[in-house]
């Protein structure tokens, strides 16, 4: 291992980790749970533990990770409910984490995003957690990605909802395969996303509420027309726009195929590890930078000396590789406020 | 002097009526024959959950609620039953049911043709409003669009079929229950009738003519609070508005189309388990305040029992509120004269004052697009979670005086409720056997056949289109139950479920002591490494969703992680929940009676999935010796109307996770 660990942590605890681990790649119910409170656990003496487990699931991510995005009130929830449904259908298993954007200066949150999903997709193979934004307003919290890690290790499919405010969407492709965008028609939105440059990173379209008739068709040729001219995150592929009613249930199926195609797309194409491995560069990128600041990170070198440092061992997990980046910046802090320490800057 | 002879002529009484039925047909049959000879001049069936949701009294989601807060009806036999020896053609009955009022009207039609009273005879009322049921009852079952279409089926019919019943009883009530302001029951209850009138102008075989019937149709179902005075002018209030809408939004000119006619039931949301004996004065008063302005006086009256808030009345209690309405009606004075308000400038301003803004409150839910889309975007909820935690907020500061509760609580014990007076009405566990035996009995007896062809035929009709009432009224007559009816309804319209409202909900201002209790979340946080996550939910059948919204509210405003699973779940689900989401906690909510059987099985299952260390807290009308039971079956605390102050309980709840994660 590249990577130097300080706190290896006891031969016991390595070895429940691994444990877990095995159980949540076996897809056990009570293993996920336990592995989704394990790594929300931010207790200093638990962290050798969390790392060890996000370390043997690292390499196991089997399932394809979904973003699902869109402004409030497009159908988010109701069409994640239709498509946990049609899923279960054809036998996925599905692991919906729901991230609340609603931050409370008190810390509370309430969750309310359970509610809407019916009964129907209440079974054995959904497995369902929110979680609150905490401190992270209006974008994801911090233990969404290891969340994804752990429950894509488990299940094959796992979404992941957000609202389309901006920052969420840049922060939630470093940690999905795929990114669907809900619309609303004639709500004004597009134009607004537009604008934002929100409409480059989605993989597929989906235009809810088709009921609504021609302003839907309408909403759906302007997207169409919006993503030739503008700027694509793959250029090579035109992203789909479907349009179907999640209330209804149409246009559920061709969605799910769209998923599909997309997952295959991105193997063909050698695609699907190069995102995931950008998307791990991005999310230690970004921890480190909330931690220590553009002045700590400056610390590892050039932006070229830390791609290399973080992609010289990709087998460990975000987490861990933190951690070591992380002891490496302190030392070198250390070093510089101690003037006559003479290996100092 | 007036001398008895020479005593001005008085006016017709208002209806007097009871909302009553429990364990099976045949003991509510009795109890409303013992209560029309007591003078009860109609009656006011209220069914047990399953039947108002669509279940037959064996589905496992009936299990502990047959026969708790109503009559379980599941074929026409019991129908049948409960109106044995009670001539339909001469009753008016009110039906409390919505999701299922279809069904229910058609067993009722079916019954009165057994009696060989035809329906054009029958007289009374289907409560058949599911906004309310969206935004408070929670009995909804279909989707929004589809429960317009059956209710604008069921107006349709009847006002050509059976022209003096009362298709629709837009209910208010419940909007206050669920702490409505005076002004928000005035225009909610507006945009609900308007949501459905629209619908029914719409079809294209109702005409002019027609629409002004249906217009004169439509009834209401009032609360009166204690706020006497203010609920006089609100009714007055609506008076004015109704006429108004049918002049100008529908184009009726027929005055007598044009009176708002309308029911109560005096408020319960008011009634406390502390000092319970206080009730009998508030009940009183509410029914004075419905009655006293004959401008604005109800068409008939049901008065709570004052035991309401400890668990289910006795006859005796139920004799107490009729009591009540016949002092009112035939000791007093109070029919003798005209209205005693008209040219009252304080009742006039403060009547102009709730029109305005209900008008403006109106307006706004009507610009969005009406009740179902203020229904569907959670905003009426949300304004009325807003308006319940303000109610509690000003109860648990003392800003708001409820005597015995929060001001004036020394007393002596009450003999009412002393041990051994046995206060309550037990219902007998074994109604729930016996009428699973009886509906087998039933489905044993009938023409498979017949059943099956009524229930294809019904399947047909809804699918193409055509109205609902006859194909249901045959399948009445075929032998159909309650449940599979019910369940064709579910295949072709889906089931719905509605948001919960507390999302939105503003953080209160908080006081030093949820300040207090935000410490010590914090500082438990910090011990469990995460933040303190409880799951509320409400598991069976109940829709009284309320009490363990404003719980959710709370635990949020006390710095905890909330997952708000809402109503309807079975215990496995609950269990199912709390281990997905990792809580510490579970808060369950029962308002039915039936907490025995479902807490005991959330707790027996938690064991069983190795999660027995999660501490369970439950909330409800729960008597004390269940609560007891409760307790020895392993729940930690149990909380009870007498429990208002929300920040204890949420103190309580700190205590509980911290014990359960000692070491």
């Amino acid at each position: 291992m590249t990577a130097d660990s300080a706190n290896p942590g006891s031969r016991a605890e390595l070895e429940a980790a691994r444990k877990l681990a095995e159980r949540v790649c076996a897809g056990e119910r009570s293993a996920i749970s336990q592995a989704l409170n394990a790594v929300d656990d931010n207790r200093p003496d638990h962290r050798e533990a969390r790392l060890a487990l996000l370390d043997a699931v690292a390499s196991h991510a089997r399932g394809v990770r979904i973003g699902v995005t869109g402004a409030p009130g497009a159908g988010k929830s109701t069409l994640l409910d239709a498509l946990v449904s049609g899923l279960r259908e054809r036998d996925r298993s599905v692991g919906v984490l729901a991230v609340d954007p609603s931050s409370q200066r008190t810390g509370g949150a309430l969750l309310g995003d359970r509610m809407r999903l019916s009964s129907s997709a209440r079974d054995a193979g959904v497995f369902l957690r929110s979680l609150a934004a905490r401190d992270q307003l209006g974008g994801l919290s911090e233990v969404t990605g290891p969340s994804l890690d752990i429950l894509s290790a488990a299940l094959d499919y796992v979404f992941v909802e957000t609202v389309g405010v901006g920052q969420s969407e840049a922060q939630v492709i470093d940690v999905v395969d795929t990114l669907v965008f809900v619309a609303q028609p004639a709500a004004g939105d597009l134009i607004q996303f537009m604008k934002a440059g929100i409409l480059e990173w989605p993989d597929l379209f989906f235009v809810n509420k088709s009921d609504l008739g021609d302003v839907a068709t309408r909403a759906a040729a302007e997207l169409r027309a919006g993503l030739d001219l503008g700027q694509r995150r793959d250029p090579d592929r035109v992203p789909p726009v479907l349009t179907g009613s999640a209330r209804d249930g149409l246009g559920i199926d061709a969605l799910i195929d769209g998923l599909e195609e997309h997952t295959a797309y991105l193997a063909a194409r050698g695609l699907g590890e190069a995102r995931r491995r950008e998307g791990r560069s991005k999310r230690i990128e970004h921890a480190l930078q909330v931690r220590y600041g553009r002045f700590g990170v400056a610390k590892l070198g050039s932006a070229k000396d830390l791609a290399t440092a973080i992609e010289a061992d990709p087998s460990v997990s975000v987490d861990r590789m933190v951690d070591a980046l992380g002891r490496r910046i302190e030392r070198a802090l250390t070093r510089a406020e101690a003037p006559d320490d003479p290996r100092g800057a | 002097m007036s001398s008895i002879d020479s005593r001005p002529e008085r006016d017709r009484p208002w209806m007097f009526r009871t909302y009553s039925g429990h364990s099976s047909a045949k003991a509510s049959n009795a109890l409303y024959r013992s209560n029309l000879a007591k003078g009860q001049t109609g009656l006011s069936v209220a069914f047990d959950l399953p039947t108002q949701t669509g279940y037959d009294s064996d589905h496992p989601l009936s299990r502990g609620e047959v026969g708790k807060v109503g009559v379980p009806i599941c074929h026409i036999d019991d129908m049948q039953v409960l109106f044995d020896e009670i001539p339909l053609e001469k009753m008016n009955t009110s039906m409390t049911i919505n999701a299922t009022a279809a069904w229910l009207l058609s067993l009722y039609i079916a019954t009165a043709e057994r009696q060989g009273t035809d329906q054009s005879a029958l007289r009374g009322t289907t409560q058949n409003d599911i906004i309310t049921e969206y935004l408070s009852r929670g009995t909804f079952v279909f989707p929004p669009e589809a429960s317009m279409r059956l209710t604008s089926e069921i107006v349709s019919y009847t006002v050509d079929h059976v022209p003096n019943w009362n298709p629709m009883n837009v209910c208010s009530y419940h909007l206050q229950e669920a702490g409505a302001t005076p002004v928000q029951e005035i225009a909610y209850s507006m945009a609900n009738a308007i949501s459905i009138l629209d619908v029914v102008r719409a079809m294209p075989e109702v005409d002019d003519e027609t629409l002004s019937r249906v217009f004169g149709r439509i009834s209401f179902f009032l609360n009166a609070g204690i706020r006497f005075v203010e609920e006089m002018c609100k009714c007055r209030a609506m008076n004015q508005l109704w006429e108004e809408i049918g002049r100008d939004r529908y184009g009726i000119t027929n005055e007598k189309m044009l009176r708002l006619r309308y029911g109560v039931q005096v408020n319960s949301l008011g009634l406390t388990e502390a000092q319970p004996e206080n009730n009998i004065i508030r009940i009183a008063l509410e029914a004075l305040g419905v009655t006293l302005s004959k401008r604005a006086r109800a068409r008939s009256l049901q008065l709570p029992a004052w035991n309401e808030a400890l668990g289910l009345p006795r006859p005796w209690d139920q004799q107490l509120s009729l009591r009540t309405q016949q002092i009112l009606a035939y000791e007093t004075d109070l029919l003798e004269y005209g209205d005693l308000f008209d040219g009252s400038h304080v009742v006039e301003a403060k009547t102009a004052a709730l029109l305005e803004e209900a008008r403006a409150e109106l307006q706004s839910v009507l610009d969005m697009g009406g009740a179902v889309t203020a229904v569907e975007n959670a905003y009426m909820k949300q304004k009325l979670v807003e308006s319940q935690t303000e109610r509690l907020r000003a109860i648990e500061s003392g800003e708001m005086t409820v005597v015995g509760v929060n001001e004036y609580i020394e007393a002596v014990d009450s003999p009412l409720v002393e041990e051994g007076a046995g206060s309550i009405l037990k219902v007998d566990e074994s109604a729930e056997r016996e009428q699973i035996a009886s509906l087998e009995a039933f489905r044993n007896r009938r023409n498979a056949a017949d059943a099956a062809a009524a229930l294809k035929n019904l399947e047909d009709v809804i699918k193409n289109g055509g109205n609902i009432m006859a194909p249901s009224i045959a399948a009445a007559k075929a032998g159909v139950t309650t449940g599979e009816w019910s369940q064709i309804l579910r295949d072709v319209f889906g089931e719905y479920r509605a948001p919960t409202g507390v999302v939105a909900a503003p953080v209160a201002e908080a006081s030093e002591d949820v300040n207090q209790v935000r410490k010590r979340v914090d500082a438990l946080s910090e011990t469990l490494g995460r933040r303190l996550k409880i799951l509320v939910g409400k598991p069976g059948l109940d829709g009284h969703s309320n009490g363990a919204e404003q719980i959710a509210v709370k635990a949020r405003d006390v710095g905890m992680e909330v997952v708000y699973d809402g109503i309807r779940l079975t215990p496995q689900e609950i269990v199912q929940s709390a281990q997905d989401e990792g809580v510490h906690v579970i808060g369950l909510s029962i308002l039915s009676g039936s907490h025995g059987v479902l807490v005991t099985d959330v707790v027996e299952q938690l064991k069983d999935a190795g999660m027995g260390t999660i501490p369970v807290v439950v909330g409800g009308i729960i008597p004390d010796d269940d609560a007891e039971k409760l307790e020895a079956a392993g729940v930690r605390r149990v909380y009870t109307p007498k429990d208002f102050d929300l920040t204890r309980i949420m103190d309580e709840i700190v205590d509980v996770v911290a014990e359960s994660n000692d070491g």
